[in-house]
């Protein structure tokens, strides 16, 4: 069997353990790339039958508007259950990525998650992250326990052999689960080549209106973002590595334009795809003090 | 790069096979510059994550002027400040031939526990010797965690040859001692490589300073090594993981295969559930398929609509896997609460959580000389050959046939942590049993023996008698309870229930009474033969019948137990009235006074329950049976 077939079907076992393991599972639906081949993947580990359990994405409102499209049109079309959260009492207070710095993503991102967690009671969360993205990532099991602050202990993380997962908690605890933990970005790509997968069109090279801003260029998605003196946003053809909130997504020049053109250029490309994540430059260690509080 | 490049490019990176290893070493074995050094050298490292390696290398660094490539794979904060790593960390590369997973595992003692988490996914390990120090105590401790977790492949690198200024003689005689010792253990397949990780020889590329070694890299060496035959059992085994209903039409297993293939059409047989049928089909996402094979992630359809579970064992039904309560396995101990025999855990096994306890242990192994020594308990990160005995059957194949199906982890039912991991070595059988431990299935006919299996116990008929009173029905009562209890399978014949049904012909006339004890005795035999323990309690006074009934099973399947209380006793208790209106001549050929009874010559159990409280009678009967392994566990 070819490494991304294997790498499949252990996707397919750790989807299907949960789902046989957990009373009340629930996949966080981030629209990205990631949680596009990890939907692809559940589909198939229950063929002939759908998702047993809801997809939820965590909107801070800040998304790209083609992010929610594309949510919506997925939902229509496949026809899975969706759940959206969003953080109400934040969004009251105005809080904003342009206004708040790193606790936009604390209150926005990690609080909402942890609530909508917790108003639900689901027991086990599937994730889309992987090894490969970051060095606290490389780390995690693929369950990932969680106590009932949601909270990750790295030094007190439960052994992980064979594929014997143990899915045993106590009320109020639950688990992440990262079913594409072996996946790196390449594979992610290739994947989403040979099996035909739909991904926002955001990752597409196309003319965008972007500003350049400290080292960053952002888009800018629609008329909220407050404009600094002497920035006037400028057409490029522009794509995105990663998706999230448009002011925090960095944008790459680049040509781009359909899977095979984004494979050529991340082959010969020389930065990792967090680059252009604006949360990972706030200080040392970042990811992994947002993990123990509770984010992805 | 042209179009037709790129689809070259995709076609060759999706047909790589997979690797993964291990990496074994301490601290100062220069393990994380090792892995760093195969990453750069095999162009993985993107320029933001050397640039901050770069930076990082000034503030944390430890090799002064040199980038510390260790850095690279040191991930998390508090391990940075300690200057150590202390957790499983996974990395990933590829070459031209395969994609690489790096399970890389600290060397300290109190890990052995990370290791093992690591070794038990992995194809080939890499175990570090440092070459100033040669091979140390946690080498020996490395190799037999290694070939504990069944691991075939070993690549001995030792490292930091540029402090012993490339000495061949250095090296050869660590190449000797190394291959010696990781063969003794079982390992079939060692090579040893000279490497410095610091400046780059003999990793990726070649390199100066060892014109000597003339055999491959360690990458070389990795791309080479040939693991598809590493899967010994060709027998199918497909875990049902989860049943797939989402309608009333549907109903499919799915599941990973975890050894052999499968078509459709296949008879089948699902252990311990033990039900028989055919694959209908075998659907995918993709469509149906004819047939599949390890390690595909598959959903399969029978012809018949039998209740399979998640946890039951798909197999060919003459490649059937061992069923028992029992198994003897070695367990690696991961929590700070030590293992206690007797104390209640959970074990999962294929997919089931199942109860029981570790029984005993025989032995733990001191994992730096592999010395056995007695033990009542395992602390963390020992090892132990353990007893354990489930609360229900499992199906299993030891772990050096199939690690899938051959793996456990203990479950505490207190905290829920992982608190163990086990490798079976065997189905254990008690002392004294003839234990099967492979059990075949005949399609076409169950015997005899395969019921008695199922049920793990030697079915036969514990015949009670004795005078009315002598208290044959309060023990036969207490003791199908107690085999009840203990989870065997029996069955009570009253005489009075049996009068009210079956036998509501039959007077009692001689010819009546005998007709009586032959229809009882039949129906005793058919449930020996259905596998159970008969348990009955008539006064049945004459030898003959008696004798009658021991004819029709196996003289090893009739115990008669003699209940030889004094018709003193008997006439005293005279709880019924009996004896008071067998005295005043209102009962007619009443036994003892005025029927003969003849007391059996020679019964399997004699008691007398004027001397006894009932629970001691009860408590003779079963250590009988037990002694005669009519038991198992």
């Amino acid at each position: 069997m070819t490494q991304l077939k294997r790498l499949e079907a252990e996707s397919i076992f750790i989807i299907r353990e949960v789902a046989a393991e957990f009373d009340n599972p629930v996949m966080l639906y981030s629209i990205g790339k990631d949680s596009s081949v990890l939907m692809h993947l559940a589909r198939k580990a229950f063929h002939p039958g759908g998702m047993p359990f809801p997809l939820m994405h965590i909107d801070t409102t800040w998304k790209f508007r083609e992010m929610i499209e594309f949510r919506d049109r997925m939902a229509r079309e496949i026809g899975f259950k969706l759940i959206v959260h969003t953080n109400e009492e934040g969004l009251a207070a105005g809080v904003s990525p342009f206004t708040h710095g790193s606790k936009y993503t604390d209150i926005m991102k990690t609080e909402a998650l942890k609530a909508a967690l917790s108003k639900h009671r689901f027991d086990a969360a599937f994730g889309g992250a992987r090894r490969d993205e970051e060095k606290s990532r490389a780390k995690e099991r693929v369950f990932s326990f969680r106590d009932a602050q949601h909270r990750w202990d790295p030094k007190n993380q439960r052994p992980e052999l064979w594929n014997l997962y143990n899915g045993r908690i106590h009320q109020g605890d639950s688990i992440r689960v990262f079913p594409l933990s072996n996946w790196t970005e390449l594979d992610v790509w290739l994947y989403i080549h040979k099996e035909n997968i739909p991904v926002v069109p955001l990752y597409f090279a196309k003319p965008r209106p972007v500003v350049d801003r400290d080292g960053m260029l952002i888009m800018v998605d629609d008329d909220r973002m407050p404009l600094r003196d002497g920035e006037k946003p400028t057409m490029e053809t522009v794509r995105f590595r990663s998706l999230g909130c448009y002011p925090l997504s960095g944008a790459l020049r680049s040509n781009a334009d359909s899977l095979t053109t984004i494979i050529e250029e991340m082959l010969v490309t020389r930065t990792s795809e967090r680059q252009s994540r604006a949360i990972d430059f706030d200080q040392a260690a970042a990811m992994e003090k947002r993990k123990r509080e509770g984010y992805f | 790069m042209a179009a037709v490049k790129l689809k070259d490019f995709l076609r060759r990176h999706e047909a790589k096979d997979l690797l993964r290893f291990i990496t074994c070493g301490s601290v100062d074995d220069g393990k994380s510059t090792l892995i760093g050094r195969l990453l750069h050298d095999t162009h993985q490292i993107l320029e933001d994550t050397l640039a901050s390696v770069t930076s990082d290398s000034r503030k944390w660094g430890t090799t002064g002027d040199l980038v510390d490539l260790a850095l690279l794979v040191d991930g998390l904060q508090a391990e940075r400040e300690q200057g150590i790593t202390i957790d499983v960390a996974y990395r990933y590369f590829d070459t031209e031939l395969r994609k690489y997973i790096i399970a890389d595992c600290p060397g300290h003692e109190q890990y052995t526990r990370n290791m093992a988490t690591g070794a038990s996914t992995v194809d080939l390990a890499v175990i570090l010797v440092d070459a100033a120090r040669g091979v140390q105590v946690q080498t020996r401790r490395h190799a037999y965690i290694v070939s504990l977790l069944g691991i075939r492949h070993v690549v001995v690198a030792v490292n930091k040859m540029d402090l012993v200024e490339y000495d061949e003689r250095v090296f050869k005689a660590i190449h000797e001692e190394c291959v010696a010792l990781i063969g003794r253990l079982g390992v079939p397949d060692v090579r040893v490589v000279p490497v410095s990780a610091l400046k780059g020889h003999n990793v990726v590329t070649r390199g100066e300073g060892m014109p000597w070694y003339k055999g491959q890299t360690l990458l070389e060496l990795l791309d080479s090594i040939d693991i598809s035959r590493d899967q010994d059992l060709a027998d199918l085994r497909l875990p049902v993981q989860y049943v797939n209903r989402p309608d009333a039409r549907f109903r499919g297993y799915a599941g990973t295969i975890a050894a052999g293939e499968l078509a459709v059409g296949d008879p089948v047989l699902a252990v311990p559930s033990r039900r028989m049928s055919r694959i209908k089909s075998i659907v995918t996402f993709e469509g149906d398929l004819q047939r599949a094979a390890a390690p595909m992630a598959v959903t399969v359809t029978l012809e018949d609509e039998i209740d399979i579970s998640r946890g039951d064992l798909i197999v060919h039904p003459d490649r059937s896997p061992s069923v028992s309560r029992s198994i003897d396995a070695h367990l690696i101990w991961m929590s700070d609460a030590p293992l206690l025999p007797g104390k209640q855990y959970e074990f999962k096994i294929s997919h089931r959580y199942l109860r029981g306890t570790v029984e005993r242990i025989h032995h733990r192994v001191d994992v730096n000389d592999l010395s056995e020594h007695a033990a009542d308990e395992l602390k963390l990160n020992e090892v132990g050959l353990c007893r354990i005995v489930l609360a229900e059957q499992a199906a299993f194949d030891t772990y050096a046939t199939c690690r899938t199906t051959g793996a456990l982890i203990v479950v505490d039912r207190l905290s829920h942590a992982t608190a163990g991991a086990g490798m079976i070595l065997t189905s254990a059988a008690p002392q004294g049993v003839q234990h099967d431990v492979s059990v075949f299935w005949q399609p076409t006919r169950v015997t005899h023996g395969q019921r008695a299996n199922q049920k793990a116990q030697h079915p036969c008929i514990l015949w009670f008698t004795g005078l009315s009173g002598a208290g044959k029905s309060t023990i036969a009562n207490a003791t199908e309870q107690a085999l009840f209890l203990r989870g065997h399978h029996s069955y009570l014949l009253d005489g009075d229930n049996i009068r009210h049904g079956l036998n509501k012909d039959l007077d009692f006339s001689d010819a009546g009474r005998v007709e009586n004890i032959r229809r009882i005795g039949e129906i005793a035999k058919l449930f020996v033969d259905a596998g159970l323990i008969v348990v009955t309690a008539f006064i049945s006074p004459f030898r003959s019948d008696r004798r009658l009934v021991r004819d029709l099973v196996g003289a090893d399947e009739f115990v008669e137990v003699f209940i030889s209380t004094p018709i003193e006793v008997c006439e005293k208790r005279d709880v019924k009235g009996l004896y008071a209106k067998a005295r005043e001549g209102k009962i007619r050929n009443f036994t003892g006074v005025s029927s003969p009874y003849e007391a059996p010559e020679a019964p399997e159990i004699e008691i007398d329950s004027s001397k006894f409280l009932v629970a001691e009678c009860v408590d003779r009967v079963i250590r009988y049976l037990e002694a005669q392994g009519r038991l198992k566990n």
